[in-house]
């Protein structure tokens, strides 16, 4: 029996300076993913690693000494010792798997609840895993696509992705509390990535004239100004253009600080002591903790805000649950089709199938037939259940025979298919 | 006569502080018009008490503990209520009329009676130099309370907690321009109360400059402001710096104003002030 097992952390179970250990690393999420494809006790595996989480994904027959495996894949991947992220981790088997998935795709498990890019982070992580890397599988595929299809129905059912409230609207209020007002404010982009830009985009909405943006890569810093009217400076004039600016929105991918404190300090005096406001969605952070100390200058960083957010967020309660119900519901159906993925599930439903569609067919044939005896419809009988039988014989041996082999889920899903055996899940033409 | 005018100003004031902090607490807009008001309209009948003891004292009513604290109470009120009409700034009412009221209570309880004046400070330099005095006062005592709510709220966005001030309060930059703007307006006052109290020494008393304990301690203020203000306008101090600068400063202020007028001084205490007493 295969088991569906989930391990990971998230924002609320592992504090930024762990996480930083396995973000963001395009290398690092190469290494998991060939680690568990090497490994015998795993069939199937997704590496899902952004700001807020790490999870691994993974199919098994030895559920037990797989997630251990997978345990100390996590301890040298982040170059930690054993005892000191277990109590960090949580492991979900099944089930359980499938509904943390199925939240996480919808933003349900989201530090901001309802924030639009960990779908596409999902989305990304699925096609390096089942594309590049080639480590999924039937059971993953079909997680995986059932979870985008919650996530769709999350967004368009319910109001969770609308509500005001979010990283960037904290952000911006805090802005309104340290500022006698935006207007006429200037604001400095560094990096790119959604959370940043929108959060650009909620201090545009509040009268912040003049944008910067600086990215390592200045084609994109380019692209982004004109999306907002701004203007693309280079990285390295990031230190002169910090004079004029009132706040800075961080969210790159370095892993040393962007803004160190002495970089700061220099400034004080050039600036005239103006408040300087930090918003560092990065992680790892792309600014020094430690330039909150100086005087007039606060750092906010992904963390903080979430403390921030959560005062706030008690009126989305309701859609919240409802988006859980929705979740429930295609928990429930994947968990249906979890269940006949097995061979003698399979094979009762194709024979009960071809019985339906034979008893059909006689039905619709026998008034052409005319006036028979009982012999000889017995015979037109006994022909097309033979007939019947005949053509589901060699696939249903077929099946058998892939009893406790590794290719039996695709054998299965194949058969699933070509049969139309999922009507639940068809286009009911 | 003039009591009943003191006792209904105290009435008013503490009517208006307990409506100031209830509208602290719920933030209901009516409630701060109506503690506005109530303020407004105890300033009024205080303003009639000072008139009052204006006229039978003939001179400004600062010759005793209990009259210049509630001269000093009336100074604030008067600020604030002109800081009100300029900034716009609620919660601010929630915190002066606190002090004020502690002011008016302390004032009704201690005991002292202006019986007489001596007649020498029968003079308009004195009335010049006690009014820019407390109306300087009065500036610097926003000045403290904008300090105040600074640090109150820049310590819950340094700290991360927001706690409820965090809502209540208005913004850093807001609070430290009031600061900012309360020195540059309180800054002339005490100036001006320095001078005419200079010119004043020297038409009573024949110099004018007599190193007195409470003249030395006003100056000490006086320098302290004047870098505060040097600081902010050449230099750029703005936020904590400045705030703490701000508090410091006005508790020289205070201690100028009690340690000066009670045992410090030779010739600026309450004693010396009263009619028994000559200069």
């Amino acid at each position: 029996m295969t088991t569906i097992i989930d391990i990971g952390m998230n924002h609320l179970t592992a504090p930024v300076e762990l996480r930083e250990c396995f973000a963001n690393d395009e290398g690092k999420t190469g290494a998991a993913l060939s680690f568990m494809r090497g490994s015998k006790l795993i069939k199937e595996c997704i590496f899902i690693s952004t700001c807020n989480r790490v999870e691994a994904l993974f199919t098994a027959e030895q559920p037990e000494e797989a997630r251990e495996s997978v345990i100390s894949m996590f301890a040298s991947l982040g170059g930690i010792a054993h005892g000191d992220f277990m109590s960090n981790l949580y492991v979900f088997e099944d089930m359980d798997a499938v509904t943390h998935i199925f939240r996480v795709a919808s933003s349900l498990d989201s530090m901001v609840v309802g924030e639009p890019q960990i779908l596409g982070q999902i989305k990304e992580a699925y096609h390096r895993a089942s594309v590049t890397e080639k480590t999924t599988g039937v059971i993953l595929n079909r997680l995986m696509h059932r979870a985008f299809h919650t996530a769709k129905r999350v967004r368009t059912e319910t109001g969770i992705s609308e509500s005001a409230v979010s990283v960037s609207y904290a952000a911006v209020e805090l802005a309104k509390k340290i500022f006698y007002g935006l207007e006429g404010r200037t604001v400095l982009l560094i990096g790119a990535g959604e959370m940043a830009e929108l959060a650009a985009r909620h201090l545009l909405g509040q009268g912040v004239n003049a944008l910067l943006v600086a990215n390592r890569s200045f084609d994109r810093a380019v692209q982004v100004a004109d999306l907002f009217h701004g203007k693309a400076i280079l990285f390295e004039e990031i230190g002169h253009y910090m004079i004029e600016t009132d706040i800075v929105i961080t969210s790159t991918g370095a892993k040393e600080y962007v803004i160190t404190q002495d970089m700061v300090r220099k400034l004080t005096r050039e600036r005239r002591s103006r408040p300087l406001f930090f918003i560092d969605i990065a992680v790892p952070r792309d600014v020094d903790p430690a330039i909150n100390r100086l005087a007039n200058t606060y750092v906010y960083d992904i963390d903080d805000l979430l403390a921030v957010v959560q005062e706030n967020s008690a009126q989305r309660r309701d859609e919240a649950t409802k988006a859980e119900r929705i979740v429930q519901e295609e928990v429930i159906r994947f968990e249906r089709w979890m269940k006949t993925l097995d061979i003698v599930p399979t094979i009762t439903a194709l024979k009960d199938s071809t019985e339906a569609l034979r008893k059909s067919e006689m039905e619709r044939s026998l008034p052409a037939l005319g006036r028979m005896t009982d012999v000889q419809l017995k015979a037109v009988e006994a022909l097309t259940v033979s007939l019947a039988d005949k053509i589901i014989n060699d696939p249903i041996l077929a099946l058998k025979g892939q009893a406790g082999r590794a290719g039996r889920d695709a054998y299965l899903d194949i058969a699933r298919k070509l049969f139309n055996l999922d009507m639940d899940n068809q286009k009911r033409s | 006569m003039a009591d009943i005018f003191f006792t209904i100003a105290l009435f008013l004031i503490l009517l208006s502080t307990g409506g100031f902090i209830v509208y602290l607490a719920r933030q209901h807009e009516k409630i701060f018009s109506l503690s506005c008001l109530t303020l407004f309209t105890g300033f009024i009948f205080h303003t009639l008490f000072l008139a009052i003891r204006y006229y039978d004292l003939g001179v400004a009513p600062v010759t005793s503990l209990k009259s210049s604290l509630s001269f000093f109470a009336w100074c604030i009120t008067g600020v604030y209520l002109v800081f009100h009409m300029r900034f716009r700034l609620r919660v601010l009412g929630s915190f002066v009329a606190p002090l004020t009221a502690v002011l008016m209570i302390i004032s009704s309880v201690i005991p002292g009676v202006d019986a007489g004046v001596n007649p020498i400070l029968r003079s308009v330099w004195f009335l010049i130099h006690v009014v820019t005095i407390f109306i300087g006062n009065g500036i610097f005592a926003i000045t403290f309370i904008s300090a105040v709510m600074y640090l109150i709220q820049e310590g819950q966005i340094k700290n991360k907690t927001l706690g409820s001030f965090y809502k209540r309060l208005p913004s850093l930059e807001t609070l430290d321009s009031i600061n900012h703007h309360s020195v540059i307006y309180g800054f002339p006052f005490l100036t001006v109360g320095m001078i005419t109290g200079a010119i004043y020494a020297q038409n009573a008393l024949g110099s004018y400059w007599r190193w007195d304990p409470k003249e030395v301690w006003t100056l000490i203020t006086w320098l302290g402001y004047a870098m505060l203000l040097h600081e902010r306008l050449a230099v750029g101090w703005r936020g904590r710096r400045a705030a703490l600068m701000s508090i410091l400063c006005f508790s020289m202020l205070i201690f100028t104003f009690l340690a000066g007028s009670i045992w410090l001084s030779s010739y600026h205490t309450f004693r010396n002030l009263g009619a028994g007493a000559g200069l």
